[in-house]
């Protein structure tokens, strides 16, 4: 007996000493020991990402707050916050969130802190929209993109064909660049990766992913959407399109095998950078979506947003870079790179419009007009939704868009994105 | 002090293995028993409700689940073909070490930097080397006017695809294994084979296997143990797809975990993983104890 007591004993100590040891390095770090002076905060491998980091030093002698910066990929980052968030162990002040894949998920579970004091005055009201709840914003808008068509200039010359204003005209234009080693089209073909992309045909086909919060992707309208997009990748798409996402088609755009693309406009940056691209930037053009039978409404979100961790021990500091990284200076420096910022004063800026890609304003324009703000179901399960909704993409893009089975499939994955929201209680609200 | 230090004479018996015993208990027995008490609830993050304890309910809907039978096929299919390619490859390259010749230590050399290189380098490297468009492998292929290949992009290649960057990496492990092995066998049974008049087949099925066998089952419990748990270099490469086509078990209970967020799934899912594992570890350790003499 006396034996298992001083196991015990000895056991309880060496606990203790971990914790103490664990206690210790979050402590210098983060944790309770911190300084209200310094903060923890975490980032996308994203363009204003890389800008934040760059221009961190500056706001730390500026004010003499200490940041801790960790820069992660997006699927890391999520999976670092609802970790830290969900074992209740996060020392994370400010960071880097994805509205429409996160924001249900994050607020269902008080992980942001509410943003009464912030002033969204230059933000499009329905973009500051998304991340309420109660009434109450929860995130500012940092990054805006929209779905643009990339195209070849220089093969669509020596083709002697005009820019597709429609989806027949994509389709043929796809028909005819098709050739040398060049596949005609390019989009995401990767299940829930495509999910993105699909949405604005699924637009202009005059179709929905979810409309009041059930799903309707399996209406005709949107089957023949899903058709028209397996088809085009099936027939003119690279090889092995099913597997590729933005990071994939990047580099066969980029490599001169892949004359249209179409994708979310921020990659425009990366496409025309001399040191990444084997083609003149001269030869890349950037148009709009085509127009579909039903609609010309490409999707126009807000991709990448900032907020305060609801855990947060540090909320007055938080704020303090908060608006700072999210500030109007930051944002025309961010739009100087590229980078299509939210705040609608940056697009107003003449020295912006005066060095910005013609192209990139003139579709936000047409988009901000005509667009859709979502690119996938806005639900609390949509990773699970994606992947059941990219089966669908998947056996069209397999079949070239023929598939019978389409709309018994389409049905299936319907019913149980469905059960989904039923599951979370978000169905039919 | 000194009843303090009477105290820790009295005890060190039980005192120095306390760190190990700590270490054990903390960060391997507390994190099986917490996953395997997970598995009992419907932890959900997307519902916003706590965790409920529903008995055998996930585990339940995890055996009815298609895609976690087609993992558990897939997570064997891809472990059998690996430890097979492995085994096979890393025996003969062994026994090609065991002799004397040139360059035999720079050979070593260039076997063991493999094992050396991070598997999620690695997979970006072979997912150029495999790209169908601008790929390496397949403008090999053309060169050679041979039909290209999909590789990891394609349904029906995508395993094997990587089945190869994973023999590629480990074989030199098994090879080492084996090698040590074959270096402490005893010259008499070999010298009584050559007497005997068997030939060199002979001698190996007949003599040298019997003999590494115990050293080539444990080189393949290791091997195929890791390869069961494989997720890095299938994250890294296909992250499970095109669609769920490299899904095995660990890739399913991450995006259950991370991309789901339904922690009572991926729990069960992992549980029946972990048993997976034990009983294919009992399993070759019987069958490694008929080979010992």
């Amino acid at each position: 007996m006396k034996r298992c007591l001083v196991v015990l004993l000895m056991v309880c100590f060496s606990f203790a000493a971990f914790a103490t040891g664990g206690s210790d390095k979050s402590g210098a770090s983060g944790g309770s020991a911190r300084s209200s002076q310094e903060i923890r905060v975490l980032l996308a491998n994203h363009p204003y990402g890389e800008l934040l980091k760059t221009a961190i030093p500056d706001f730390e002698r500026e004010t003499g707050i200490k940041v801790t910066v960790e820069s992660l990929q997006e699927g890391q980052l999520t999976q670092k916050l609802t970790t830290e968030f969900a074992t209740n162990s996060s020392t994370v002040d400010v960071f880097m969130t994805r509205p429409l894949q996160e924001t249900l998920l994050f607020n269902k579970n008080s992980w942001y802190a509410p943003l009464d004091s912030y002033d969204f005055s230059d933000y499009p009201s329905n973009t500051v929209d998304i991340g309420r709840k109660d009434g109450k914003p929860y995130i500012v808008p940092l990054v805006t993109e929209w779905q643009v068509l990339y195209y070849r200039k220089d093969l669509f010359q020596q083709a002697g064909l005009q820019v597709p204003a429609n989806f027949t005209e994509l389709e043929n234009a796809a028909q005819v660049l098709n050739a040398n080693g060049v596949a005609g089209f390019g989009a995401r073909g990767a299940g829930a990766a495509a999910v993105t992309q699909l949405s604005s045909y699924v637009y202009n086909y005059g179709g929905k992913y979810l409309d009041k919060n059930v799903a309707v992707f399996d209406k005709p309208e949107a089957i023949e959407a899903v058709r028209y997009y397996g088809r085009l990748l099936g027939n003119y798409g690279p090889q092995g399109v099913t597997s590729m996402s933005w990071e994939a088609l990047m580099p066969v755009f980029q490599a001169g095998r892949l004359a249209m693309w179409t994708d979310a406009s921020v990659f425009y940056g990366q496409i025309v950078d001399p040191a990444k691209t084997q083609i003149l930037a001269e030869n890349v053009g950037i148009a709009k979506l085509p127009a579909g039978p039903n609609g010309d409404s490409p999707f126009i979100v807000v991709s990448w947003a900032m907020a305060i961790s609801g855990k947060s021990r540090n909320l007055e500091t938080a704020a303090k870079f908060l608006a700072w990284a999210t500030g109007k200076e930051l944002a025309l420096k961010g739009m100087a790179s590229n980078i299509t910022m939210a705040r609608n004063s940056a697009w107003q800026d003449p020295t912006v419009r005066a060095t910005m890609n013609p192209g990139l304003i003139e579709t936000q324009a047409h988009a901000a007009k005509n667009g859709y703000p979502y690119d996938r179901p806005f639900m609390s399960s949509v990773g699970q939704a994606r992947d059941l909704i990219g089966e669908v993409i998947i056996e069209s893009i397999n079949s070239k868009g023929s598939s019978p089975r389409l709309p018994a499939l389409a049905a299936e994955k319907a019913a149980a994105v469905n059960d989904l929201l039923k599951a979370d209680g978000e169905y039919g609200n | 002090m000194v009843g303090n230090s009477g105290f820790i004479e009295r005890n060190l018996k039980y005192l120095f293995p306390l760190p190990a015993l700590a270490f054990v208990i903390l960060l391997m027995i507390f994190p099986v028993c917490y996953t395997l008490l997970v598995g009992f609830t419907d932890w959900n993050l997307t519902s916003g409700r706590p965790m409920r304890f529903v008995g055998l309910q996930s585990y339940r809907l995890v055996v009815r689940d298609p895609r976690f039978i087609a993992a558990i096929g897939r997570t064997c299919a891809f472990t059998l073909g690996v430890v097979i390619g492995e085994a096979v490859l890393g025996t003969i390259i062994a026994l090609i070490l065991n002799r004397e010749f040139r360059g035999k230590g720079l050979l070593k050399f260039f076997l063991l930097l493999p094992l050396v290189v991070t598997p999620v380098a690695i997979g970006i490297v072979f997912n150029l080397f495999y790209d169908p468009t601008i790929g390496f492998l397949n403008f090999v292929l053309h060169a050679f006017g041979l039909p290209q290949s999909g590789w990891v992009t394609e349904s029906a290649t995508v395993l094997p695809s990587l089945m190869l960057v994973d023999i590629w990496q480990w074989t030199p492990m098994i090879a080492l294994i084996v090698l040590a092995g074959l270096s402490g066998l005893s010259s008499e049974p070999f010298e009584s084979a050559m007497v005997d008049g068997a030939n060199g087949v002979q001698t190996f099925f007949h003599v040298t296997l019997p003999m590494i066998m115990p050293t080539v089952l444990t080189a393949i419990v290791l091997r195929a143990v890791d390869a069961l748990k494989t997720y890095d270099i299938i994250y890294a490469m296909t992250k499970g797809g095109p669609g769920y086509s490299s899904e095995t078990l660990n890739i399913l209970a991450y995006k259950l975990s991370f991309e789901y967020f339904n922690l009572g799934r991926s729990s069960s899912v992992l549980v029946f993983l972990f048993l997976i594992v034990l009983l294919f570890s009992i399993g070759v350790m019987q069958l490694r104890k008929r080979f010992e003499v």
